[in-house]
């Protein structure tokens, strides 16, 4: 069978893309950029009807609205674009072939049947409206969950695909010893999707054969407890790719380099061995599963994954200030940030991710993974506060500044409204934070989620919330909107340059034929630092403007939590 | 007099061994077999288990 061996090299980067796997990237992130739009309109109407003050749709059209946001934002736009990053750390970064383009492309094609088909279930047959959970025995039409069933075997094949092309570049030695830390963090992002999708498929084939009459009954706790092995473990993988990504623009915006691999990778084999326990958190408050289960999934293997994300969250800025200090920015504490490119949406999308991540998503995060600390916010909207300040801030964030530096790369197109694509990072970032915040603001006063009318009017047992709680939802609103306003700009800047930007010619362009066998021989890059950093830092640290950062960071974290005990013990006075 | 110098393959006197926690690292299959692993038995099945001694109501 004949092999396709054509490949491009980047003039800016020197990248090399096989020509399959490059066809195949700008399929999967176009696919992910629709899918984000989709899930971008139905979020202007969630917004709308969460703000009281406007309270926008009916509630049927509330929860339809709901349950197409949370799945095209949650699962097709995140894993479209997570299976190009997958395609560009392996087939790109490797500098190899592609393993069996004919299966990526089948692997595609059924993850757009799959999207389809379950966007068909919510939004046109109007009967699915039962949210990302789908929590059994709530039933939606059989079309929702083959979709969704589709749609995962179609990323499995992209995953085996990725693992696929580590094999290939591996016999045919495109890269010497251990594979890139950006391959490796795309690793970690295919192994935990791999256990997600198989978790997946456990809950969701019954499901689908009771949906059809096949099956009697489903065991709503049996149901609960292997669904979030599905639902929050696909947040995983969002965690390991937007790290990656954080990664490597590190290395794309600075020629940064990690300050030590090794322990950068060692976080993420505690990604790997940890990351997917987290999910127990969202069964804290269920009957029939014990407090040894609970706790030693969530605190005990949770914190573990915590501690891997701290040495994230210290290691690429402190990688970023090493190269900024090395470049001359060596004044104070933090000349090397305030240099920083904030006018270049690449650095400044990545970071705003980075520090939304953690201050926002991360800390908030381990509150919620705290048996007792749980009870404060269970099934508030404090909930959707954190997965918004994770998913959004921390992964959508990361992928709309990958995009930024892929649109002359991959795409070969010159990026329209670069003013506009200036200013997208803090619209969206700072945005989708306030609302992240404010959520959480609002679900710690007890405001509930998922509920089309939070003030229960009418409810023969009335509930008062307090005056800042509806503050909260009003800036939540407002917050929401900024964000939307931020998403329409990366929307108009991506499809517009993509199908409208000027095509950025290369003399001389084409494809060049790797020699049977072997991919192209990798060029040598010019080391970006030295192995000794030489005279920078101060007070004997390399990056003391980080160590700064961390130490804000965990003051923050430990305050926070602190403060959340001694709220629980006012909302459960025993005297 | 001197005694005759050896073959020596110098490159392989040279190369350390590498480490296991590289060798761990450095394979794909095996972190795919333990992050899998991993949930499966302390997530899954361990919860599984509890879910099926859960009493029946009589």
């Amino acid at each position: 069978m004949a092999v396709n061996r054509m490949f491009r090299t980047c003039p800016t980067t020197g990248l090399k893309f096989h020509q399959p796997a490059e066809a195949l990237m700008k399929w999967n992130a176009v696919a992910a950029v629709v899918s984000l739009l989709v899930g971008g309109i139905l979020a202007l109407g969630v917004t709308l009807t969460r703000w009281q003050a406007v309270h926008l749709l009916a509630p049927d059209w509330f929860y339809l609205f709901l349950t197409a946001h949370g799945l095209n934002m949650l699962v097709f736009w995140i894993i479209f674009f997570e299976i190009a990053v997958l395609y560009f750390a392996g087939s790109t970064l490797l500098g190899c072939r592609l393993a069996t383009p004919k299966m990526a492309w089948a692997g595609f094609w059924l993850m757009v049947a799959g999207a389809l088909l379950n966007n068909y279930a919510v939004i046109f047959r109007q009967d699915s409206s039962v949210m990302f959970t789908s929590y059994a025995p709530m039933g939606a039409h059989p079309t929702f969950y083959l979709g969704l069933i589709l749609f995962a075997v179609g990323a499995l094949i992209g995953c085996f695909v990725f693992l696929g092309t580590l094999a290939v570049g591996k016999a045919e030695k495109t890269y010497n010893g251990s594979i890139p830390l950006v391959t490796f963090g795309a690793l970690t992002a295919c192994i935990i999707a791999i256990f997600t999708i198989a978790s997946g498929a456990i809950i969701l084939i019954p499901t689908f054969l009771w949906s059809l009459g096949l099956i009697e009954h489903i065991d709503s706790l049996m149901y609960r407890t292997v669904f979030w092995a599905f639902g929050h473990s696909s947040q995983q993988i969002n965690v390991s790719a937007h790290v990656a990504i954080w990664y490597a623009i590190a290395a794309i915006a600075f020629g940064a380099k990690p300050m030590s691999e090794r322990v950068s990778r060692a976080a993420f084999l505690l990604y790997i061995f940890f990351l997917q326990l987290a999910s127990a958190h969202h069964l804290l408050v269920d009957p029939g599963l014990t407090s040894n289960w609970k706790i030693f999934n969530t605190s005990y293997a949770m914190y573990l994954a915590v501690l891997a994300s701290m040495v994230h969250g210290l290691t690429v800025p402190g990688a970023i200030e090493v190269a900024q200090r090395e470049k001359g920015f060596n004044k104070g504490l933090f000349e090397w940030l305030r240099k920083a490119p904030w006018g270049n949406p690449v650095f400044s999308g990545m970071f705003i991710s980075l520090m939304g991540f953690g201050f926002l998503g991360g800390i908030s995060g381990v509150m919620m993974g705290t048996e007792q600390l749980n009870l404060i916010i269970h099934n508030t909207l404090y909930v959707p506060g954190h997965f918004h300040a994770t998913v959004v801030v921390g992964t959508t964030l990361a992928f709309m500044s990958l995009t930024y530096f892929l649109i002359p790369v991959l795409f070969r197109r010159q990026m329209m409204f670069p003013l506009l694509a200036k200013w997208q990072p803090y619209l969206f970032g700072l945005g989708m934070s306030g609302f992240a915040l404010f959520m959480m603001g609002a679900g710690t006063l007890g405001m509930p989620r998922r509920h089309w009318d939070v003030s229960f009017a009418g409810n023969l047992f009335p509930h008062e919330f307090p005056g800042t709680a509806w503050l909260m939802i009003a800036l939540m609103g407002i917050s929401g909107l900024v964000a939307i306003v931020g998403g329409i700009i990366y929307l108009l800047i991506t499809v517009g340059s993509v199908f409208l930007g000027k095509k950025i010619e290369t003399p001389d362009f084409k494809y060049v034929k790797a020699r049977e066998g072997m991919a192209p021989a990798p060029q040598p890059v010019a080391a970006t630092l030295t192995a000794h950093h030489g005279n920078i830092g101060m007070a004997g640290f390399v990056a003391p403007g980080t160590f700064v950062l961390a130490i804000v960071f965990l003051t923050s974290f430990v305050l926070y939590y602190f403060v959340n005990w001694k709220y629980l013990s006012t909302v459960w006075p025993l005297s | 007099m001197a005694e005759p110098t050896q073959n020596v393959n110098f490159e392989e006197v040279l190369e350390e061994p590498i480490p296991a926690m590289q060798q761990l690292l450095d394979n794909p299959f095996l972190l795919l077999f333990i992050g899998i692993a991993t949930p499966a038995v302390l997530y899954i099945i361990w919860g599984v288990m509890e879910i099926v001694n859960i009493p029946v109501a009589k």
